[in-house]
C-alpha cells in the first residue's frame, strides 16, 4: 500500500478520534463557538500557530525561495512582525470586549445591525476567499502526492471539505483548536527534522550553506546569488509590490476573522496575550527555518528539477525525498495535508460562527435567541453550508486555476476593510456606526476592485501561452501592483473617517467609557465557564 | 443588560484608571511606531537598493540576509518587554478594580479568570 496514504490515513484517524472526544465533551454556546474559554495559553499559542501557517506558508514559501532566494524570505519575516500588531493592539481589547466574533467589539457601541451585517459580510468574504485558495490547493497537492492511488483533484477537494465540516460540526472550537495543534507540533517536528537533513549535507556549518546558496549553478550553467535581494521584485513596480505585500501583512493578520476568533478560546486578557508570545516563538522559529528548506531545496535539488516535477508547491516534499527517501516524503506530504485540514476547519468555523451570532442571531433575531441552542444548530447548518460552496467552487475552478491572489485578496480585505473599523473603534470616540460601515464596504470594495485591474487577473498573454495560465481579462492591467494594500488600506481608513463626519454625531460617550473600561481592564469581560 | 453589572463609569472617572491608560500608551504607541519603521526600512532598502543591502557582511551573507534575520530577533524582544510591563498592567488593573465597591465579585472576577 502506498505509505502517503498510510500516513494520510493515520492523521485523519487521529483527528477523527479528537473530534468524538471533543463532541463528548462539550455543550452549549461558549462550548461550540469558543471551547468554553479553557483552553490553555501555550495550548491557543501552538493553535494560533496551526491556524495560521497555511499550505501558503509551508509549501508556497520554500518553493518561493526556492525560485526567488532572498525575495521568497520576505514573505517569512513579514508573517512573523504582523503579530507585534496583534500583540500590542489587537489582542486583548479584543478578548475583553467581544463574546465570539469581531463584530462583538464594533457592536459593543455603534448600532448592533447594520456593523454586524456589514462585519459578518466581510468576515464571510475573507473566509471564502481564503478556503477556496486552501481547497484548491488541498486538491492539486494530494492528487500529487497520492498519485496513483486512485484520489484524483475533485476526490481530495471532496475529502477535505467533507473532514473539515465534521471537525466543526461535530467537535466545536475543541476539535478545531486540536487539530491546530496537533497539526502544529507536526508541522513544527517535520520542519526541524528536514532542516537537520539539510544541514546535515552542509556538514552543519553555516559558513558552508550560505556559501553554496550564494554560489547556486542553474541548468543553463549560470551561477547566481540566492542571497541576493531583487529576482523577484524588480523594477519599476517590484519594490512598490513588495512594500503593499508588507502593508497587507502587517495590517492583515490582525484583521484575519479566524486568527482573531482564537483569542476567545482563553479565559482572560492575559492569557490572550501569553498565547499570542507563544505563536510568535512557534511562527518565528518555523519562519526562520524556511532559510534551510527553501535555500536547501535551491541547492541541493535546483530550481529546474523541481520545475519538472510537479512545481514550487512540491519543494518542500521533493527536498524530503531526496534527503530522507519515501518514508520522509510520505511524512511531509502528510504533514502538509495535516496543514490545510487544520487551516480550512479554522476558517470554516470562524465563518459558521460569524454567520450564526452575527448575522443570524443580532441581525434577523435582534439578539434574541429564541431556543437554547439555536445559535450553535444554525451555526451547524451554516458549516455544512460553507463546505457544500467551498468544495463546489473549488471543483469548478479545477486543479489548473492560479489561487495566489485569493490568498492576496483575503489579506487586503483583512487590512483594508477589518482592521481599520477595529482600530478606530477601540481609539477614536468620535467614531460612529455610519464610520464603521462606509470603512466596511470602502475597504472591501477598493480591494475587490483593485485585485480586479491588477496584473493577477489581467494581462496579454502572448498566443503561445497554455489556456491554464492565461489572464482572465486579456488587456493592460489598470493597476500595476498584485497586492493592493498600498491604496486599500488608506482608501479603507480614509472611508471609515469621512463616513464618520458625514453619518452625524458622534456615538454614545457612555458606551465609549464603557468600552474603554472594559477593553483595558477586562471588568465585565466574558468569563470562562465553570467546570 | 450592560448597565446593571459592573460599574463602569466610577472607573473610568478613577485617576488610577487615567494613569493605567496613559502608561499603556507610553508603551504600545513607540513600540508600534518603532517596529513599523524598522519593518519598512528593511522593505524600502531591499526593495530600492538591492545592491547596496547585497553588501557581504559576514563570509557570504549579506546585509539583507542579516538585516531580515534581525527582524525576527526584534520582534522576539519587542514582546517579551511587552508581557514584563504589561504585567505591571495587570498588577495595576487588579489595584484598582479591588477600590470598587463591589470590589468582592470584581476580586472574585479576576481570580477566577485567572484559574
Amino acid at each position: 500500500m502506498n505509505t502517503s496514504l498510510l500516513m494520510f490515513l493515520l492523521f485523519v484517524g487521529i483527528t477523527l478520534l479528537i473530534t468524538a472526544w471533543a463532541a463528548r465533551r462539550s455543550s452549549g454556546s461558549s462550548a461550540f463557538f469558543a471551547a468554553g474559554r479553557q483552553i490553555k495559553g501555550w495550548q491557543n499559542g501552538i493553535a494560533v500557530a496551526g491556524d495560521y501557517m497555511s499550505a501558503a506558508s509551508f509549501l508556497g514559501i520554500a518553493g518561493l525561495i526556492a525560485f526567488n532566494g532572498y525575495d521568497g524570505f520576505m514573505y517569512s519575516v513579514g508573517w512573523l512582525v504582523a503579530y507585534l500588531t496583534v500583540l500590542l493592539i489587537v489582542a486583548e481589547p479584543l478578548r475583553n470586549a467581544g463574546k465570539y466574533t469581531m463584530a462583538d467589539v464594533l457592536a459593543y457601541r455603534l448600532s448592533a445591525r447594520p456593523v454586524r451585517a456589514m462585519a459578518s459580510f466581510s468576515t464571510l468574504t475573507v473566509s471564502t476567499f481564503y478556503m477556496i485558495a486552501q481547497m484548491v490547493g488541498a486538491g492539486t497537492l494530494v492528487a500529487l502526492l497520492l498519485k496513483g492511488s486512485g484520489i484524483t483533484f475533485d476526490r481530495a477537494v471532496v475529502i477535505v471539505g467533507v473532514l473539515m465540516v465534521s471537525y466543526v460540526v461535530f467537535g466545536g472550537m475543541l476539535a478545531t483548536t486540536w487539530v491546530q495543534i496537533v497539526k502544529a507540533v507536526l508541522l513544527i517536528g517535520g520542519t526541524i527534522f528536514l532542516s537537520i537533513l539539510v544541514m546535515a549535507q552542509f556538514h552543519f556549518s553555516l559558513g558552508e550553506f550560505f556559501s553554496a546558496v550564494s554560489h547556486v549553478t542553474l541548468a543553463n550553467g549560470k551561477t547566481v546569488n540566492f542571497l541576493q535581494p531583487g529576482l523577484l521584485y524588480k523594477p519599476p513596480y517590484g519594490p512598490l509590490n513588495l512594500i503593499s505585500l508588507g502593508l497587507a501583512l502587517i495590517f492583515g493578520t490582525a484583521g484575519l476573522p479566524h486568527i482573531l476568533v482564537r483569542f476567545y478560546t482563553v479565559p482572560d486578557a492575559k492569557t490572550a496575550r501569553v498565547s499570542v508570545v507563544w505563536a510568535m516563538a512557534i511562527i518565528g522559529g518555523f519562519y526562520i527555518m524556511t532559510t534551510f528548506l527553501g535555500f536547501g531545496a535551491a541547492t541541493l535539488i535546483g530550481k529546474d528539477f523541481i520545475a519538472k516535477n510537479g512545481g514550487t508547491n512540491m519543494t518542500a516534499p521533493l527536498l524530503a525525498q531526496r534527503l530522507g527517501g519515501d518514508l520522509f516524503f510520505a511524512f511531509i506530504s502528510a504533514i502538509a495535508f495535516a496543514t490545510i485540514l487544520a487551516v480550512v476547519a479554522g476558517l470554516t468555523i470562524s465563518a459558521s460562527t460569524s454567520f450564526a451570532h452575527d448575522f443570524y442571531s443580532n441581525v434577523i433575531h435582534h439578539g434574541v435567541e429564541r431556543k437554547p441552542g439555536e445559535e450553535v444548530l444554525v451555526a451547524r447548518v451554516a458549516a455544512f453550508v460553507v463546505g457544500a460552496v467551498s468544495i463546489l467552487i473549488a471543483i469548478v475552478l479545477g486543479p489548473t486555476f492560479n489561487v495566489a491572489f485569493l490568498v492576496a485578496l483575503a489579506f487586503a480585505v483583512a487590512a483594508s476593510a477589518n482592521l481599520p473599523v477595529i482600530l478606530l473603534s477601540i481609539f477614536w470616540q468620535r467614531f460612529n456606526t455610519a464610520g464603521a460601515v462606509c470603512g466596511l464596504a470602502v475597504g472591501l470594495a477598493s480591494s475587490l476592485a483593485l485585485i480586479l485591474v491588477s496584473p493577477s487577473i489581467m494581462g496579454i498573454d502572448a498566443p503561445t501561452v497554455a489556456a491554464a495560465a492565461r489572464h482572465l481579462i486579456q488587456a493592460k492591467p489598470l493597476f500595476p501592483l498584485d497586492n493592493p494594500g498600498i491604496a486599500s488600506i488608506p482608501l479603507g481608513f480614509l472611508g471609515a473617517v469621512i463616513g464618520t463626519f458625514l453619518g452625524g454625531p458622534a456615538s454614545s460617550a457612555d458606551k465609549w467609557l464603557e468600552l474603554e473600561v472594559r477593553a483595558n481592564t477586562g471588568l465585565g469581560s466574558e468569563k470562562a465557564v465553570a467546570h | 443588560m450592560q448597565s446593571d453589572g459592573p460599574d463602569f463609569h466610577r472607573v473610568a472617572a478613577m485617576p488610577e484608571f487615567r494613569a493605567l491608560l496613559a502608561a499603556k500608551l507610553r508603551f504600545v504607541l513607540p513600540a508600534t511606531v518603532f517596529f513599523i519603521a524598522y519593518y519598512f526600512s528593511l522593505l524600502i532598502l531591499v526593495g530600492y537598493f538591492p545592491s547596496f543591502m547585497a553588501t557581504p557582511v559576514l563570509g557570504p551573507v549579506n546585509l539583507a540576509y542579516l538585516f531580515a534575520l534581525s527582524q525576527f530577533f526584534v520582534a522576539w524582544l519587542l514582546a517579551w518587554l511587552y508581557l514584563r510591563v504589561a504585567a505591571k498592567w495587570d498588577a495595576q488593573a487588579k489595584a484598582l478594580l479591588s477600590k470598587l465597591d463591589d470590589g468582592g465579585s470584581s476580586a472574585a472576577l479576576l481570580t477566577g479568570a485567572r484559574r
